[in-house]
C-alpha cells in the first residue's frame, strides 16, 4: 500500500514538472539599455475592471504615440502591466515585484484611492517616481514626495457637487448614501456634507454601505421616509447602478449625484433608465468642442471601438506628464525625473491645464455631467 | 409606520432568496447528513448559465414569461448535471469506491496545466488526454479499494470542491462582474406607501411553490420514500434493494437545481453576478437551514425569512456593517440555545 501511494505521488510530481518546465525560459532576458521600462498597476479583473482596463487603453495609446515618433531619448518605452484584482493587499504585492524584480524607473497607478494607497508608500521606499491618473483621496500623494497625481481631489469633487446642488439645482434637503468600506466615497461624502451645509443645505439623511453589496433596500426605504430632493451616492459604478435601480423600484424619482466613479462605459448597462437625470462630476466631457480633446476622442475610437471615459483620459495625461519628465530631465534618473514632475506649469493635458501645486496634487476644473438615455450631457465646469 | 412595513416587506424577499438556496442545503443533509459547503457555488453556477442561456437566445426572445421559464428550466437542467458530476466524482469516492474519479481529477488538472502550458485548445486537449490516461493507470494498477471516508473528511472535500468552483468560475467566466439580462421586466405596484414589483413577487411565490414541491416529493412518492430510507440507514436501505447511489444522486440533481433557480431569481433582481457571488449568500442559507432546523424543509424556509428580515432590520435601524454578522450572531445564539434549530428534532451532529 505504501508503495502506491509513493508511485502515485512520483506520477503526479512528474507530470506536474514536464508542463512546468516549459514555459520558463526567454521571460527574464532583460533589454535594459534599448528600453525604458515604466511600471503600471490596475485592477484589471475584479468589481471596478474597466477602470484598470480604459487605464491601461490610455496609457498604451499615449506610450505607442510616444514610440512612433522615435521614443524618448533615443530609447522605446515599454510598459510592464500588473493586475491587481481590485484588491489593496495585490496591489502591494504587485507593486514590490515592478520595483524589485523589473525595476521600472517610474510607476503609473491606480484609480482606486485605497489601492494607491497601499502601493504609493513601496514607491516612496524606493525612490520611483509615482504617478496617479485618478486617485482622487487627498492621503495619497501625503505618502511622500514621489508621488504626484494629474486629477483633482476629493475635497474639490464634494465641493463641486455641493455647490452645483445649493446654486444650479437649488436643493435644500439631500441624502448621503455612502460606501463605508472606501475611502474615496467617505472623503466625498464628508467634504460634500461641510460644504453644502455651509451654503445653506440640510442633510437628511446619512446612510451607507459597503463594496460588493447588492441589496440596498433597506438603505433607500430609509432615504425615502426623510424625503430628501436629491441623493448624493458618491460610490463606484456597479453600486451605483443597483442602487439606481433598486431607488427607482421603491418609488424614489428623484436625481442621484456622484463623483468620477461613476464614470464607465458599464455604468449605464447595471442601471440603465434608472439613472436618467441623475448628475456627476468629472474630470473632462467628450462633448468639449477643444481641437485637442476632439482628436484624442477619435484616436481612442479608432482604437478601441468605444469613447474614452475620463479614466482613460487621465491616463492619457499621465503617461504623458511622465514622458515630458523623462525629455526635460534628459535622463530617467529617478530623483531628476521627480523634480521635473514637480514643476508641470499649464501642461496641456485632454483633461484640461494642469499645473502640479507644492502638494503634488494636479490644480485644475471639473465638470458635471448628466446621464440622459445612456448619453453623457455636458452641464457646467466649476473652476477652483 | 409605513417605513417599517417596507422594511419588513424588503425583509421578505431577501429572505426569500436566503430560502431557495436554504431548500437545497436542508435536502442534502437530510439524506447525506452532508453539509454540502459547494452549493452556493452551484447558485453561482445557475446564475452564469442563466446569464449565458439568454445571450445565446438573444433574438429568439420577446419578453415573455415561458422565455423566461425556459432559460430556468434550460439552468436548472444544467446545474443539475453539475450537481450530479460533483456527486459522482467528489462525494461518492468519499463512499467507498467509484470508477474513472481518478481519471476525472487529473483530466481537470491536465486541463489547467495544459492551459498554462501554452494557449490555445490543442494543449487543452492535450492535458485532459494525457491527465486522463495517467488517472486510469493509477486507477487501474495502484489503487484498488479506497476506504470509506469520515463524515469530516466529506465535509473538507465539499469545502475543497466549493473553492474549487469559486476559482474555477474566475477561470471560465472572467472574474469581473456581469450584468444579468433583465428577461422579466420589472413593473411597479404601489398600495399605499409600500412599494412593490413583480420580481420580486415571483421570487417570493416560486420560493414557496418548490418548498410545496420539495415536501411533496420527499414525503408522497416512491423516490421521496427512498431518500427517507437512505437517509434513516444507508446499508439498511441497500439490503432491502434500493439503488442508494441512484438516490443519492438525484437528491443532488434536484438540490443544484433547486440552487440554480435561486440563482436565477436573485439575479433578475439583484442583477450583478459574479464567480464569488455565491459565498455570502451560501453561508448565510446555511445559517438559516442550520436556524429552521437543518434536513426540516419548512424549516429552511422559516429560517431564510427570519435571517433576511434580520439583516434588513439591522441595516435599516442600526448600522450597515453589521449586516454580515447579525446572520452569524443568529447562528451562535441558535447553536447554544436550540441546536436542532426552531423546527428540527432530535439532535444535530457537530460540524
Amino acid at each position: 500500500m505504501r508503495f502506491r501511494i509513493w508511485s502515485c505521488a512520483l506520477i503526479i510530481l512528474f507530470i506536474l514538472v514536464s508542463f512546468s518546465c516549459k514555459k520558463n525560459g526567454d521571460d527574464s532576458v532583460q533589454q535594459e539599455s534599448k528600453e525604458i521600462l515604466i511600471g503600471e498597476y490596475g485592477s484589471l479583473t475584479g468589481t471596478t475592471a474597466t477602470f484598470g482596463i480604459s487605464t491601461k487603453n490610455g496609457i498604451d495609446m499615449a506610450v505607442d504615440e510616444v514610440n512612433k515618433t522615435g521614443g524618448v531619448l533615443g530609447k522605446q518605452l515599454r510598459v510592464i502591466v500588473e493586475d491587481d484584482q481590485g484588491k489593496p493587499e495585490e496591489a502591494q504585492t504587485v507593486v514590490t515585484k515592478l520595483v524589485n524584480k523589473d525595476r521600472v524607473v517610474a510607476v503609473l497607478g491606480e484609480v482606486a484611492s485605497s489601492r494607491s494607497l497601499a502601493a504609493a508608500p513601496v514607491c516612496q521606499a524606493n525612490r520611483i517616481p509615482m504617478i496617479t491618473p485618478s486617485s482622487t483621496n487627498p492621503k495619497v500623494t501625503q505618502i511622500g514626495d514621489f508621488i504626484f497625481r494629474v486629477c483633482f481631489i476629493d475635497p474639490f469633487q464634494g465641493f463641486v457637487m455641493a455647490k452645483f446642488a445649493a446654486v444650479s439645482l437649488k436643493l435644500q434637503n439631500v441624502a448621503i448614501l455612502r460606501d463605508i468600506k472606501n475611502d474615496y466615497s467617505v472623503g466625498l461624502a464628508d467634504v460634500f456634507i461641510e460644504n453644502f451645509t455651509k451654503m445653506g443645505g440640510k442633510i437628511v439623511a446619512d446612510e451607507s454601505y459597503s463594496e460588493g453589496d447588492t441589496d440596498f433596500s433597506a438603505q433607500l426605504t430609509s432615504i425615502r421616509s426623510a424625503n430628501p430632493q436629491a441623493i448624493f451616492v458618491p460610490g463606484y459604478y456597479t453600486e451605483v447602478g443597483l442602487v439606481a435601480r433598486q431607488a427607482r423600484k421603491l418609488g424614489i424619482v428623484i436625481p442621484l449625484m456622484g463623483g468620477d466613479g461613476w464614470d464607465s462605459p458599464k455604468l449605464w448597462e447595471i442601471g440603465g433608465e434608472a439613472l436618467n437625470d441623475c448628475y456627476y462630476s468629472n474630470h473632462y466631457s467628450v462633448d468639449d468642442p477643444s481641437p485637442a480633446i476632439q482628436k484624442f476622442v477619435s484616436d481612442y475610437k479608432v482604437r478601441y471601438n468605444q469613447v474614452p471615459d475620463a479614466i482613460a483620459a487621465l491616463a492619457y495625461d499621465a503617461a504623458r506628464i511622465l514622458v515630458n519628465a523623462f525629455r526635460t530631465a534628459g535622463t530617467t534618473e529617478s530623483t531628476k525625473v521627480r523634480d521635473v514632475i514637480a514643476q508641470t506649469r499649464d501642461f496641456a493635458g485632454v483633461t484640461g491645464k494642469i499645473t502640479i501645486d507644492e502638494s503634488r496634487n494636479a490644480v485644475k476644473p471639473a465638470v458635471v455631467l448628466r446621464v440622459k438615455n445612456g448619453k453623457l450631457e455636458y452641464v457646467e465646469t466649476v473652476s477652483p | 409606520m409605513g417605513s417599517f412595513l417596507q422594511q419588513l416587506l424588503n425583509g421578505v424577499v431577501l429572505g426569500s432568496m436566503y430560502a431557495l438556496i436554504a431548500l437545497g442545503y436542508t435536502m442534502v443533509y437530510g439524506v447525506l447528513r452532508l453539509i454540502n459547503f459547494a452549493h452556493g457555488d452551484v447558485y453561482m453556477f445557475g446564475a452564469f448559465m442563466g446569464y449565458y442561456l439568454s445571450r445565446l437566445s438573444k433574438g429568439v426572445q420577446g419578453e415573455s414569461l415561458l422565455y423566461a421559464l425556459m432559460i430556468m428550466l434550460g439552468a436548472m437542467a444544467l446545474s443539475a448535471v453539475l450537481g450530479i458530476l460533483i456527486e459522482r466524482f467528489a462525494y461518492r469516492p468519499g463512499r467507498g469506491g467509484a470508477k474513472y474519479s481518478m481519471a476525472f481529477w487529473l483530466g481537470i488538472l491536465g486541463a489547467v496545466l495544459g492551459r498554462f502550458a501554452a494557449p490555445g485548445i490543442g494543449s487543452l486537449v492535450a492535458g485532459v488526454a494525457v491527465g486522463a490516461v495517467v488517472g486510469l493507470i493509477v486507477e487501474k494498477y495502484f489503487v484498488r479499494t479506497i476506504p470509506r471516508a469520515s463524515r469530516l473528511a466529506l465535509l473538507i472535500l465539499a469545502i475543497g470542491v466549493s473553492f474549487l468552483l469559486e476559482n474555477g468560475g474566475q477561470l471560465v467566466f472572467g472574474a469581473d462582474p456581469k450584468f444579468f439580462p433583465q428577461f422579466i421586466s420589472a413593473q411597479q405596484m404601489n398600495v399605499g406607501d409600500l412599494s412593490l414589483n413583480n420580481q420580486q413577487i415571483t421570487v417570493f411565490v416560486v420560493a414557496v411553490i418548490l418548498m410545496l414541491l420539495l415536501n411533496g416529493v420527499v414525503n408522497y412518492t416512491k423516490t421521496g420514500k427512498a431518500m427517507r430510507a437512505v437517509s434513516f440507514n444507508l446499508d439498511a436501505a441497500k439490503l432491502m434493494g434500493i439503488n442508494t447511489d441512484r438516490i443519492i444522486a438525484a437528491t443532488f440533481a434536484i438540490g443544484s437545481a433547486l440552487a440554480a433557480a435561486g440563482g436565477i431569481l436573485v439575479s433578475l433582481n439583484y442583477p450583478k453576478i459574479d464567480p464569488l457571488m455565491g459565498i455570502m449568500p451560501g453561508l448565510k442559507a446555511f445559517v438559516a437551514a442550520v436556524l429552521g432546523g437543518i434536513g426540516n424543509i419548512p424549516g429552511a424556509m422559516l429560517g431564510g425569512f427570519i435571517i433576511g428580515i434580520a439583516e434588513v432590520m439591522v441595516v435599516g435601524y442600526l448600522e450597515s456593517t453589521y449586516r454580515d454578522a447579525i446572520a452569524f450572531s443568529i447562528l451562535i445564539l441558535i447553536l447554544l440555545l436550540k441546536p436542532a434549530g426552531i423546527m428540527g428534532k432530535g439532535l444535530v451532529e457537530k460540524v
